[in-house]
């Protein structure tokens, strides 16, 4: 939607101060449909009040929302109307997931992930990964009741190739959540995983059964001390050796161990100028979720790795019912 | 139904006495101890334990453990304790043996969804491990694959069927047996995440197709092959639970080389579910009492101890 605000000046050099209005209607118009969200109240105020006249003379000049139609009528183009509606049903996807207890809201993000195309294994690993041992056994038993099925049947049935081992086992886990770690082990993990990434090439790490095993068993105090263990076995850090591999290894390492860099890149992707739909709908999914958990360190990381307050990234880039309600969630306590 | 008698009026402080009395001085009144506690369920026995601590400032189990010896210690340890605590010790026990994983089979296949769940949290207090990473870290290859995903499940428990899933995958697993791949993914998937009501359509599903049952489908060559074997025992225990601990029994009350481990734990286990039906089983199949059979094999407190569970009345 960005796009148009290159129309406008081209527009404005070839129509003159009478239509200054017009243009003023438009590029509101543009900037309330911009982003994340619907401005409501300035579509009321500019598009409500205008006569057929108006109305008629806008739809000739928002030539990137309506098309001159060989019947002589200027056509809303469809693409443009369910992105649209997709903006104006962004606040109430995000107010009914808020509303929801946290255990239905994993399970139905789970479902639609599987089901709905494309599939979005981040999603899952998301989920599996960052909750806690008794919130993922709650969204599965909040499964149960909505799908009559368990949530590593459909994952099993969904997913294919590699990936349905990692991610089966992932939604099945109960980790350990006490403090104790093997040092011992943890060392020899981190020599195993390295091991696995360096022959990367010829074998896919996600492929190992060891890699498997430590990642979707291990408690996540102990992941974190493999990781410290890693650079030392193998000289680099492991998010520099994971940079090339699967993408999903890597999401899944980050998702262990550095929950709140996660979240901090996957909302910036969302609020970005070229993000599709499937990734912007990654901002109503951090925030709503994280909203009781750990927002705060999540802003904090933010900043720290982007240089802007979190907060007025959205107030900048999101419109109207939708940016309140974030920002509500955002800055409450 | 179950085999054990416990009275519906008893009181803890009482018995936590009596226990107390049974271990003063030199020697333990062992008939005392079977007296209370193999006539207590475990809401009951959690309350002796209980009382036992706030009137004598000490754990009861400890004072079992150094009271008592052998098979009658061990099966008097893995009587007090809660099922879900008792089940933790039995997977972890049977871990240090790998000729004692079908004891892992048995619990994840056994127990229901919220059953198994409570063992992996007594898992994980007892031993700062959750059961699937130690369960991991001592297997490898298919049989992990199957053990690890049979203690993870967290099955769906109701009673929907659906026929032509059951039927596909009763043919996946027939295209297994053929090809003789049972280990592939799909097996292991259908074992690891269907629920049981599921399963067991497919299961008879097979049957239907086949003529034969699945588990008698998947005797013959490998023979000696471990993951088929608890592969079997995972199809039996959510199939047909009973046969199999009367299998189980009936091979280990022997002459020479009695298992008393194995008796214990399926005594233990199931005197407050269904050791009754398995008593009936056992007769019908063997044409001798269960009572009668393990008297025969076993002495002492342990065999006075196993026939008060089995439902015997002083």
């Amino acid at each position: 939607m960005r796009e148009s605000q290159h129309h406008i000046f081209l527009l404005a050099a070839k129509h003159k101060k009478e239509d200054m209005a017009h243009l003023q209607e438009l590029e509101a118009l543009t900037k309330a449909l911009s982003g994340l969200g619907i401005d409501e109240k300035s579509l009321i105020s500019i598009l409500g009040k205008s006569d057929p006249a108006r109305r008629t003379t806008f739809r000739q000049r928002s030539t990137h929302f309506f098309i001159e139609d060989e019947r002589s009528f200027e056509r809303w183009d469809d693409h443009r109307i369910n992105l649209l509606r997709l903006e104006f049903v962004r606040f109430e996807n995000a107010l009914v997931l808020w509303a929801m207890h946290p255990w239905e809201r994993d399970a139905r993000l789970v479902h639609e992930a599987l089901t709905l195309v494309p599939q979005s294994y981040r999603v899952i690993l998301e989920i599996a990964c960052t909750r806690s041992s008794e919130e993922l056994l709650g969204a599965r038993k909040a499964y149960h009741s909505l799908y009559d099925h368990s949530i590593e049947e459909d994952v099993a049935i969904h997913v294919t190739g590699s990936e349905r081992k990692l991610l089966v086992a992932l939604v099945s886990a109960y980790r350990y959540e006490g403090p104790k770690v093997s040092e011992d082990a943890a060392k020899s993990e981190a020599k195993l995983i390295a091991k696995a990434i360096k022959n990367g090439d010829k074998k896919n790490p996600i492929d190992d059964d060891e890699v498997i095993r430590i990642l979707t068993t291990r408690s996540k105090p102990h992941l974190k001390a493999i990781y410290k263990h890693y650079k030392e076995v193998s000289g680099k850090n492991i998010n520099e050796d994971i940079e090339a591999a699967d993408f999903i290894l890597k999401e899944t390492a980050e998702c262990l161990c550095n929950p709140h860099a996660y979240f901090s890149k996957v909302v910036d992707e969302a609020i970005r100028n070229d993000a599709d739909h499937n990734t912007k709908k990654a901002l109503t999914r951090v925030i709503v979720t994280r909203a009781d958990v750990d927002l705060k360190e999540i802003k904090e990381e933010y900043n720290s790795l982007y240089g802007v307050p979190l907060t007025q990234k959205i107030d900048d880039n999101a419109n109207g019912n939708y940016k309140d309600l974030l920002l509500a969630l955002m800055t409450r306590d | 139904m179950a085999t054990i008698f416990a009275p519906a009026n008893h009181v803890p402080g009482e018995d936590a006495e009596s226990l107390y009395k049974a271990f003063k001085g030199w020697g333990t009144n062992e008939k005392a101890v079977i007296s209370v506690l193999a006539h207590r369920n475990a809401t009951q026995r959690k309350q002796i334990r209980q009382a036992y601590w706030d009137l004598y400032q000490e754990d009861l189990v400890k004072r079992l453990e150094s009271e008592l010896k052998g098979d009658f210690e061990r099966a008097v340890y893995r009587w007090i304790l809660e099922p879900q605590d008792r089940d933790a010790v039995l997977a972890n026990v049977a871990l240090k043996k790998s000729s004692d994983y079908h004891v892992i089979v048995e619990i994840a296949c056994v127990r229901s969804a919220e059953e198994l769940l409570a063992v992996r949290r007594a898992y994980q207090a007892r031993y700062k491990h959750s059961l699937e990473e130690d369960v991991a870290a001592h297997t490898t290859g298919d049989v992990r694959k199957l053990l690890v995903g049979l203690v993870t499940t967290f099955r769906y428990e109701g009673a929907e069927i659906n026929t032509r899933l059951a039927k596909s995958e009763a043919n996946i697993l027939q295209d297994a047996i053929k090809d003789k791949k049972f280990s592939n993914d799909e097996v292991i998937r259908i074992l690891t995440t269907r629920s049981k009501t599921q399963l067991m359509a497919t299961f008879n599903g097979f049957k239907d197709d086949q003529g034969t049952s699945i588990t008698k489908a998947l005797l013959g060559e490998p023979a000696d092959n471990e993951f088929k074997r608890l592969l079997r025992i995972a199809i039996r225990c959510i199939n047909e639970p009973l046969k199999y601990y009367e299998k189980i029994l009936r091979n280990a009350i022997r002459k020479f080389g009695t298992d008393e481990d194995a008796i214990t734990r399926v005594i233990v286990t199931r005197a407050e579910k269904d050791l009754l039906d398995i008593k009936e089983l056992y007769y019908k199949r063997n044409s001798v009492p269960l009572d009668q059979a393990v008297a025969k094999e076993t002495s002492g407190d342990y065999k006075a101890f196993l026939l008060a569970l089995l439902g015997k009345q002083d």
